[in-house]
């Protein structure tokens, strides 16, 4: 029986080809007739994250004018996005479970947990630290896989599972602390991650690796491009092509040279975006991503489509503990210890920046690129009003201020959404 | 004036809930208090009893139906949802499941889909004798289901639904998709359905409810199926999209599949479908060529009318009670 349907299936994908070579002449044809998407529709899809842009472009405005320039000079930036590259590290474990509809309260405290663990292993037990950092992403798996057995299997809601978690983990770190309130971490290999005056990246690799990731990225465009029209697909106007090269050059080697013209790309930064492009390759090219975009979108219709959901949810939050330990170990490395006291804002900052820049609450909408945005507009924040001399008190009015605003944001394009869908 | 509004199709609901036809609520009246007009004549000549019909018409002699059904029974508790019903669906055509809610239409679609599997009965696909004991095995037997909440992600775009679960990747890496094919694929086959989509890749959030309905038929089209199940295909859809997914189906019947249709918009199902299959009570009590048949007979089969029954599931208040 089966294989009778087999032979049927490749004998009419057979035909399905030969119909495709027809239906893409004929789609090339009404490719002109296709009436262009307005500016709303483009803003509440592709364009979404250009109001976010604008965002961080006045704020950065507003404090280049009000700190005499001090805010955009090479320093204060290198300082900046050594300040984010936390928040965007754990924002973007945070984001892969947003995706699914699901939110993580327990990052900042299993971050800090396993920070703590890599520490206790190398300070006093004397492992040697690459071992230690392994363990301490090994830990963070392990947390998130048993949040994610509780909320994929056993469906407790994340909410509670990660709270209960966020409690449970901060004080285990005490209990493995004891008496100590601050571990100084000594050992050469974390130290020299994000903590010392040689965490930058060599002038080679500073340069090197963002232009290979740039010429990669320029070449599958134009590969990509050329298989489309091979294949009789619509494709992108050339203008707009070299425009979407040109403005990935401009941004990538204008980094570049922002950098090196003070200490050179950190190591913190290099993490950072090395996670971001690889998340990005997973959540976008990959099945498995296409998969979490699936459920958080429509479970039900995942799951009728053959997708393990359970596994997926698994997956998602066992990926989002891991990089939340590996957001502990940067932490821990930039501040040269690891502490009893967790980062009190490090969880509502590590998910505003996933919100502002874009990630939907209610799941399935949202890109991993989006971190860099919604931590660069935190940072901003942050790292502005310090340059101010404003304490800690205006910082969190308008950082909830902000988070709000864009939560809100996020609320109402889904509404529009909802009333423009059908 | 009295045989125009006996011949609409509007639905009336009465006292005990259920929807009736003008029709059928006249037809009872006329049972029980003998009512005789002169509507009388054109009555008897419309209004047939059609269980003699439950022979299959309009098929060539002799062929084997893509899927036959023999003896479905089916219970829940002590309420027999399907009591012994023959089905039996051709290549190439449409056939309409109707029957008044509670009659089993549902039931006998879950049996197929293998949602729901049967108490007894047999089920042959292409005359060989198949067990359909899971979604999942229909699926491989080639039988696809359209539900009415059509199951499609509203967040992606129309080649990722498509393809959902079973997406293509590319032969250099096989950990990555393959959009360009995936994509071309689509194509073919919205282009082979006549199915007109402003974007392939727009999210189908977007879209209307018929190009929304197009889509999930082109996904189980992606399958290459024998059967396909279409459970309500137009309910909730504005004129124009109805007529756009009722050209859908018409292009189903041309691809050579057997397709089911469920329906209670009977317009529909007489613009679209070869047959009519109407159950009632859980029993299948007639079969229509839709050449030689009206919808009021098949409104007639469906509330079971012409044998008075109104008045007997009704015996508590006077029917006509409007």
């Amino acid at each position: 029986m089966g294989d009778i349907i087999d032979k049927d299936q490749t004998s009419s994908s057979a035909q399905l080809a030969d119909q495709s070579a027809d239906s893409a002449a004929v789609e090339v044809a009404t490719a002109a007739a296709v009436p262009r998407p307005t500016i709303g529709q483009l803003l509440s899809t592709e364009l979404s994250f250009v109001p976010v842009l604008l965002t961080l472009v006045v704020i950065m405005i507003f404090f280049a004018v009000s700190t005499n320039g001090v805010f955009l000079e090479a320093r204060n930036l290198s300082n900046l996005v050594q300040q984010i590259a936390v928040i965007g590290v754990v924002g973007l474990g945070v984001i892969l479970v947003l995706l699914l509809g699901e939110i993580d309260l327990s990052v900042a405290s299993v971050s800090t947990f396993c920070a703590v663990v890599m520490g206790i292993l190398t300070e006093r037990l004397g492992a040697p630290g690459g071992f230690a950092i392994i363990a301490a992403l090994l830990t963070g798996a392990l947390v998130g896989f048993i949040n994610g057995i509780f909320i994929a299997v056993l469906r407790v809601p994340s909410f509670i599972v990660t709270l209960a978690a966020s409690i449970g983990y901060a004080g285990l770190l005490l209990y493995l602390l004891g008496f100590q309130s601050t571990l100084i971490v000594r050992d050469p290999l974390i130290v020299s991650i994000a903590g010392s005056a040689t965490s930058f990246l060599p002038d080679y690799l500073g340069i090197g690796l963002p232009t290979l990731a740039l010429l990669l990225y320029v070449g599958w465009l134009i590969i990509h491009r050329l298989r489309r029209r091979r294949a009789g697909l619509r494709t992108v106007p050339i203008l707009q092509l070299v425009g979407q090269i040109a403005i990935a050059v401009v941004l990538v080697e204008g980094a570049v040279t922002l950098f090196e013209s003070y200490n050179g790309v950190p190591n913190s930064t290099a993490i950072l975006f090395g996670l971001i492009v690889l998340l990005w390759l997973v959540a976008t090219r990959t099945s498995f991503g296409r998969h979490i975009y699936a459920v958080g979108g429509n479970a039900e219709a995942a799951r009728r489509a053959g997708i393990n959901v359970v596994g997926i949810r698994l997956v998602a939050f066992t990926l989002c503990s891991m990089i939340a330990a590996l957001g502990g170990v940067l932490a821990a490395s930039r501040g040269l210890a690891v502490e009893s006291q967790i980062n009190p804002t490090l969880l509502l900052q590590a998910i505003a920046a996933a919100v502002i820049g874009g990630v939907s609450l209610f799941g399935g909408r949202g890109t991993v690129w989006a971190i860099v945005l919604g931590a660069l507009i935190i940072g901003s924040l942050e790292n502005g009003l310090d340059l101010k001399s404003q304490g800690t008190d205006v910082k969190q009015m308008v950082e909830g201020v902000v988070l709000l605003a864009a939560v809100t944001i996020d609320a109402l394009v889904r509404r529009f959404q909802a009333r423009s869908g059908r | 004036m009295v045989g125009h509004l006996a011949t609409r199709l509007a639905y009336y609901r009465l006292a005990n809930g259920r929807w009736y036809t003008f029709k059928s609520i006249y037809l009872s009246l006329r049972n029980r208090y003998q009512l005789t007009t002169e509507l009388e004549g054109h009555m008897a000549d419309s209004i047939t009893p059609s269980v003699g019909e439950t022979t299959a018409s309009g098929q060539p002699p002799g062929a084997e139906p893509r899927l036959r059904m023999r003896g479905i029974s089916k219970s829940f508790g002590a309420v027999r949802a399907l009591s012994n019903v023959d089905f039996e669906v051709y290549a190439g055509e449409v056939v309409g499941l109707v029957g008044d809610n509670g009659a089993g239409k549902s039931t006998l679609i879950k049996t197929i889909a293998g949602v729901g599997p049967a108490d007894e009965g047999e089920i042959f696909l292409e005359g060989q004798p198949v067990n359909i004991a899971s979604p999942q095995v229909a699926t491989r037997l080639g039988i696809e289901t359209v539900y009415q909440d059509l199951a499609l992600c509203d967040n992606l775009d129309v080649v990722a639904n498509l393809f959902l679960g079973r997406e293509k990747h590319t032969p250099l890496v096989p950990a990555l998709l393959s959009e360009t094919e995936m994509e071309r694929s689509t194509l073919a086959v919205l282009k082979t359905l006549d199915v007109k989509i402003p974007s392939v890749r727009t999210p189908v959030a977007s879209l209307s409810g018929g190009q929304r309905q197009s889509t999930a038929v082109a996904r189980t089209i992606l399958r290459n199926p024998k059967v396909v199940l279409l459970d309500e295909p137009t309910a909730a859809l504005g004129v124009a999209q109805t007529r756009q997914v009722l050209n859908l189906i018409r292009r189903l019947r041309e691809q050579g599949l057997a397709v089911v249709v469920i329906s209670h918009n009977l317009a529909d199902v007489f613009e679209v479908v070869d047959r009519v299959i109407v159950l009632r009570l859980g029993r299948r009590v007639g079969t229509f060529d839709i050449k030689t048949t009206t919808p009021e007979r098949v409104v007639a089969a469906i509330t079971g009318a012409e044998f008075g029954e109104i008045t007997a599931a009704n015996g508590n208040g006077t029917p006509g009670g409007k």
